[in-house]
């Protein structure tokens, strides 16, 4: 007792220094292959837990949906328990579950307490989720027809039209290409057999990154990995997914739709998370339409015209190279003047990049507000998770800010010039005002 | 008493502050909390969060769409975004640009019952947050041209939220017929008719009528020292002259008269279910009978508190009835408002099928005590959910604001969990009993129309080259 009050003593004095210099993520491997990523916040007797696959819907082939489906299985059927007995294990210890994918990754999210029985019930669930999903036919038909409701309703948005058409156009053949909730026509074809086969080729040790953020020492950290990933078979993690070709032209494509407002979105595959590029092209954005309501973009189009509600650019680096994506909403008869003034926008920016001032100022937002982005223990648990997954150093939230900093002007113009051609964008627009580009049909 | 025993007790003092941010106990979060009142009657309220170098300032103002009345509607909110247009002092998109050179976050929020304006710094700016809001708070300049531009976007933020989503159409419609003459019947953001023809002459009478240190809360949550804060706070808001300040007409809804029953058809792929029937709140009851309210939450957490609540496991994987169905109640509303359902069918299955089984589940509810085991998940989850709101500075922040905001104090934060563990089977089913009622009860059905959409994706010739945020 007294040595724990000690123990709990040091953590507490310790965590100003942590907390300047960023927090400390230990990195191992279990016995089996995963790698696990962990950092100690004693703060609040509460842990989140992130186990994140290399299996994403670009691991799907032609079945598009079938990451998604997987995962949206696992806690319907485990071992010995049914979808039920899985609920009320987790519920009643107050721990919460939830899985997914992306177009990179395949995921398992927990978040329980502490406390050592409710912690070990919700591990010992998670766990069988993760190893032993049953992909019962009931349950499959049943998550299989909520999702093809799902992908029903995606017709009733422009935005999310526009935002499909979007990445066909961006990625042609790559897998990048599909929505990661698949198309009516290949979840309908999706058998439980299929699930299976994902998850046994997929959710392998090997292919595992466990990442524990919260308050548990380092050897209850050590348990917690193996505990998860014990009823995993090694496997191996998945040769690389093809490299991304750029579209070999500029296009714009539109769809007519019953809407009062056409949703547009504009733009080219170009990142790859730990690119050299990388934070030249981050801090030119964030002054192009990253940063809100000073960056560009926001003030041409929204402050200075009141075209639209959200207008923005970003880029998402991923695996392969990750869009940059520029778009906005506006009523139908101003889509076509709007995209104009969003090309203007990013084509200016790409010649002359950021004034001096414009660099300094997105410089400080950046770094004077960075402690924001992981100052609770889920927002830390999805940096620690993003470093993990994508192989970045574990000082990488150390050395931000410095990196940030030594960004020059010249690099942003360079980079931008080098990595983004305006005449490869992909343009789509969606909605009442996509009949006609204003001048002829 | 010599100096080493002294050293003794303050070392000993010092371990339990320390270990209590440990605990999980209300108890510590309670200690933490401290409520100040600046000469001017605005309300200061302080909440120590030392886990990073960080601090949320959020700025409640008493006036939102529930104050409003017939052809104003959507004021406050448009007024929310005149508040970045300029003060005297600072120009149009000053505020943001400041902030965002200090590193931090800004934005603003809107609802029925409050309007709020917050900043997300490093903790050493707090400052520079006190001076704009200050500012802004007494000496905003409303301008034409600025807001012919802004009133744009906010007829862009309409179309965007509302027009163009079947759901949020359905609601909007729903409440409307739900309340007669109580204020929840009009949408935050406005009828598109009223936030048309709001005048600026309107925007500044709705400014200066709220707009009054005596109406706004300040709530800080962060590593900060409260006495400092409070310092800083009379610095900066200490000087702002408060206002006379009519309060809202209480404008109580009158009695329903029967089940209402609307229709909505709109363009859209599935069919959509809203039941909602009136219900108290924590605001509208007196103390002895604030646990209704306390039970209503239960019941909520009975009904869908996640995948082994009743909702999902009987009407989602049971019968398989429903694709979506959801319950809900929100204890800390201003005034009465209602218990929920929201309900998505099945593939082969009908909004009446729907209907029926919710209806089911609400008669159990009504005729039996929920089990003791599906009491006690509940009141684990809430436990377990108080521990994790802990860790968002920022909802901390709003918890105490609303309170406040809502007339109701930040204390009953504390009290919360407290009293949901006190609420008994016996409780639950009498306010379902009580209150879920045909007569109490308005359900709309979203019937899709079909939606007539381009068939083909067109090119279109070469290129050219190439919570109501504000």
């Amino acid at each position: 007792m007294y040595a724990n009050i000690l123990g709990l003593m040091a953590l507490c004095l310790l965590w100003p220094v942590l907390a300047l210099s960023g927090p400390r993520i230990e990195h191992w491997q279990t016995d089996k292959g995963s790698r696990v990523y962990y950092v100690h916040n004693p703060e609040l007797p509460l842990v989140d837990i992130q186990v994140v696959f290399d299996a994403g819907s670009a691991r799907d082939g032609d079945r598009y949906g079938l990451a998604t489906l997987t995962a949206s299985l696992l806690d319907s059927g485990a071992g010995e328990w049914d979808a039920d007995t899985i609920a009320g294990r987790l519920e009643t210890v107050g721990a919460v579950l939830s899985t997914g994918a992306s177009r990179d990754t395949s995921w398992l999210d927990l978040r329980s307490l502490t406390e050592t029985a409710k912690l070990k019930t919700a591990l010992t669930t998670a766990a069988e989720i993760l190893a032993h999903p049953r992909f019962d036919r009931s349950d499959f038909l049943r998550e299989k027809k909520r999702l093809l409701l799902a992908l029903k309703q995606r017709g009733e948005s422009p935005g999310q039209i526009a935002g499909r058409m979007f990445f066909y156009a961006l990625y042609g053949e790559h897998p990048y290409a599909h929505p990661v909730e698949g198309e009516p026509e290949t979840v309908e074809k999706l058998t439980p057999g299929d699930l299976a086969g994902f998850h046994s080729k997929y959710y392998v040790a090997a292919n595992a990154v466990v990442v524990i953020v919260g308050a548990l020492e380092r050897e209850q950290a050590a348990e917690v990995a193996e505990r998860l990933t014990v009823g995993l078979p090694r496997g191996e993690s998945p040769p690389p997914l093809p490299p991304v070709e750029l579209p070999g032209k500029a296009r714009t494509l539109r769809k007519p739709f019953p809407s009062a407002q056409t949703h547009l979105y504009t733009g080219v595959p170009v990142l790859r998370r730990g690119d050299p590029d990388y934070f030249a092209l981050y801090v030119g954005n964030h002054v192009l339409g990253g940063g809100g309501f000073t960056s560009r973009i926001v003030k041409q189009v929204r402050e200075e015209r009141g075209l639209s509600y959200s207008a923005y650019s970003y880029f998402r680096p991923m695996k392969g190279k990750g869009p940059f994506v520029a778009g906005l909403q506006t009523r139908n008869d101003q889509a076509w003047p709007a995209l104009e003034v969003l090309r203007q926008t990013i084509r200016e920016f790409i010649r002359q990049g950021p004034s001096d001032e414009e660099l300094e100022a997105a410089k400080k937002n950046i770094t004077g507000g960075f402690v924001l982005r992981y100052d609770s223990n889920a927002k830390l648990a999805d940096y620690v998770a993003m470093i993990g997954f994508y192989g970045l150093p574990l000082d990488y939230l150390d050395t931000f800010a410095k990196r940030v900093n030594a960004v020059t002007r010249r690099q942003i113009i360079d980079a931008f010039r080098r990595r983004l051609d305006p005449a490869r964008f992909q343009t789509v627009l969606v909605g009442g005002g996509a009949v006609a580009d204003g001048k002829k049909e | 008493m010599n100096v080493s025993a002294m050293n003794i007790l303050f070392i000993r003092l010092k371990w339990l502050l320390l270990l209590c941010s440990f605990l999980p106990t209300v108890a510590c979060s309670a200690a933490r909390v401290h409520e100040y009142e600046l000469k001017n009657g605005m309300k200061v309220v302080v909440k120590e969060d030392h886990r990073a170098p960080v601090v949320v300032s959020q700025v409640w103002y008493k006036v939102g769409s529930s104050y409003e009345h017939e052809g104003i509607t959507g004021i406050s909110h448009m007024l929310e975004h005149m508040m970045f247009q300029g003060t005297r002092k600072h120009g149009p998109g000053e505020f943001s640009r400041i902030i965002a050179e200090q590193g931090g976050r800004e934005n603003a929020f809107t609802g029925a019952d409050y309007t709020a304006y917050f900043e997300t710094l490093e903790k050493s700016r707090l400052p520079i947050a006190f001076e704009l809001e200050a500012d802004r708070m007494r000496n905003l300049v409303l301008d034409e041209k600025e807001y012919t531009k802004e009133k744009q976007v906010v007829l862009e933020e309409r179309r965007m939220r509302t027009d163009d989503q079947p759901h949020a159409k359905t609601r909007e419609h729903f409440m409307a017929v739900a309340f007669t003459n109580g204020p929840y019947r009009n949408p935050v953001i406005g009828w598109p008719d009223d936030v048309a023809n709001l005048t600026l002459e309107d925007l500044k009478s709705w400014y200066e009528r709220w707009y009054a240190p005596n109406n706004a809360t300040l709530v800080v949550v962060g590593d900060v020292d409260p006495g400092r804060v409070l310092r800083l706070a009379k610095r900066w808001f200490g000087p702002l002259k408060p206002s006379e300040i009519p309060p809202p007409k209480p404008r109580t809804e009158v009695d329903q008269l029967g089940e209402r029953q609307l229709k909505v058809e709109v363009p859209a792929k599935l069919p959509f279910l809203m039941m909602g029937y009136k219900v108290p709140v924590l605001a509208s009851l007196p103390e002895d009978r604030q646990w209704e309210a306390y039970a209503l939450t239960v019941l909520a957490g009975i009904l869908d508190g996640g995948e082994s609540a009743r909702l999902s496991t009987r009407l989602v994987r049971g019968s398989q009835v429903a694709a979506a169905v959801g319950a809900g109640y929100d204890l800390y509303d201003r005034l009465p408002n209602l218990f929920l359902f929201t309900g998505t069918p099945s593939q082969g299955h009908d909004l009446e099928a729907l209907e029926q089984a919710l209806h089911k589940e609400i008669e159990r509810v009504r005729q039996e005590p929920v089990s003791a085991d599906e009491l006690e998940r509940v009141k684990t989850q809430v436990t377990a959910d108080a521990i994790y709101e802990r860790d968002s500075m920022f909802y901390q922040a709003m918890q105490i604001g609303l309170l406040e905001t809502v007339g109701l104090g930040w204390e009953y934060l504390d009290r919360y969990v407290e009293r949901i563990r006190q609420v008994t089977a016996e409780q639950v089913r009498q306010v379902a009993e009580k209150y879920l009622r045909p007569e109490r009860l308005t359900i709309a059905r979203l019937h899709p129309l079909p939606i007539k959409e381009g068939q083909r994706v067109i090119p279109a010739g070469a290129s050219v080259g190439g919570d109501h945020v504000r």
